[in-house]
């Protein structure tokens, strides 16, 4: 059995928050540049310069990337033979959101009471976390600061089976456009297919964590992921909704197991300002 | 695209010189409004209490500003969602609101109300808030400091970079 004391999570949950409020992706910011190689759309590419800018001006002027801090998300693996000792995960994960709220400072975005009230807790806390029980004697987080707005235009279906890949890729491409510019393009598609009500939405957001642009393993989805990419680029919004070519900067699937009958499809968009984050200890 | 440097309050006249589009760089006094202070904003007025502004001779701001850093002018600044507030413009616009800067687009009622009162909707580019801080030049709270980041803000703005959306 490996011991580690939470204040030792703690601290490093603490640092990548406060570091990816400011430090995009260097990978998303490579793609950026990218994107305004190609883009001809004036106004596409103004928006795009002022993205990068922002970039490199964030972690200079210790304003955070977006105003929307993001409500921090965590999925923990934590090994079979590692031990923590001190505090649980949930309470040092939000003693660490907490910190984070304060010292940069970040946003407090969190209300009480979802319906009545809704009264902000000024804290950021709790923050969402997904547990999983793996091999080994390490945990591994992954991290997330997610905006609002991107998070309003996500969604999913239990389609039917009949419908097939090219329905999928129906489904989501109908889905992007009609979200339009409020999810903040250019954006990360996060897609779970399979599992089922509950656990297609989780696989799509934990398929942002993936490596930026990383293709997916088996052909068959890697094709529907570039299909997708495509296609919302020839039909999209553009960056800002402003036209152009560049609504989608990459599309990520993870699939699971699921029901004879059923087909869940969920979509996690994510904004340009791409804070996610990985910690193994 | 066109670049403009304009200044509140706009006259009718400036605001028809102006098309879709179009660059501007605004600078003058704005306040920030999300969701619930729109929805007090609205309970005023219904109540005919007179708002703390003169609405026609500022811009309404849909923004929620993240904390200023000890010694910084103001924290993470940028629009949120315009789209949300669609339900409450039309009452804004017949108290003589006359400018609005936000993200996205409108539903195709608001879209007719901004156009027929002769009012502008100003686009900023979301996820770009250090650069657009570049641009603030004062922050305060100005009513409902309880609501946080929720609260209205009073800003001094000068060549804030945004892009007509609908006018």
């Amino acid at each position: 059995m490996r011991e580690i004391s939470s204040g030792t999570i703690q601290e490093a949950v603490y640092r990548a928050i406060s570091r990816m409020s400011y430090h995009c992706d260097s990978k998303v910011t490579l793609a950026l540049s990218e994107a305004l190689n190609t883009e001809t759309n004036e106004l596409a590419r103004d928006a795009l310069q002022s993205i990068l800018q922002n970039h490199k001006l964030s972690p200079e002027t210790s304003i955070p990337l977006c105003q929307d801090t993001g409500s921090t998300v965590v999925f923990a693996e934590i090994g079979a033979h590692f031990h923590l000792t001190g505090q649980s995960l949930p309470e040092l994960i939000n003693a660490a959101v907490r910190r984070a709220q304060k010292d940069c400072p970040l946003r407090a975005s969190t209300v009480a009471d979802p319906l009545f009230e809704r009264n902000n807790r000024g804290d950021n806390t709790p923050a969402i976390i997904h547990i999983e029980y793996v091999e080994g004697d390490k945990i591994r987080l992954l991290i997330a600061q997610k905006g609002g707005g991107a998070e309003n235009m996500s969604f999913m279906k239990m389609l039917s089976p009949a419908l097939g890949a090219e329905g999928i890729i129906d489904f989501v491409c109908e889905g992007v456009l009609a979200a339009g510019s409020r999810p903040c393009p250019p954006l990360i598609l996060g897609i779970g297919i399979g599992s089922n009500f509950e656990g297609a939405p989780l696989l799509a957001k934990k398929a942002l964590f993936e490596p930026f642009g990383r293709a997916h393993p088996d052909l068959r989805y890697r094709q529907m992921e570039s299909e997708i990419t495509k296609r919302i680029n020839t039909l999209g919004c553009g960056v800002q909704g402003f036209g152009g070519s560049c609504t989608v900067l990459a599309t990520h699937i993870l699939q699971a197991p699921c029901h004879i009958a059923s087909l869940p499809v969920a979509v996690n968009l994510q904004c340009h300002a791409h804070r996610h984050s990985e910690v193994i200890i | 695209m066109k670049d403009f440097r304009i200044s509140l309050p706009l006259s009718s006249a400036e605001i028809s010189y102006l098309h879709p589009n179009d660059k501007v760089l605004l600078s003058g006094t704005v306040y920030t409004a999300r969701d619930e202070a729109h929805k007090r904003m609205i309970a005023m007025l219904k109540e005919g209490v007179q708002l703390p502004f003169e609405l026609s001779e500022t811009a309404i701001f849909y923004c929620g500003p993240s904390p200023a850093a000890a010694g910084m002018i103001c924290g993470a600044i940028g629009p949120t969602t315009s789209s949300r507030m669609d339900p409450f413009t039309p009452e804004l616009l017949k108290a003589g609101l006359r400018v609005m800067i936000g993200k996205g687009e409108r539903s195709p009622e608001t879209e007719q109300e901004i156009k027929a009162a002769g009012a502008l909707y100003l686009i900023a580019i979301g996820g770009i808030s250090a650069v657009l801080s570049q641009s603030i030049v004062s922050c305060e709270t100005f009513l409902w400091e309880s609501l946080g980041a929720e609260a209205v803000f009073k800003m001094e703005l000068k060549d804030f970079p945004c892009y007509v959306g609908i006018v």
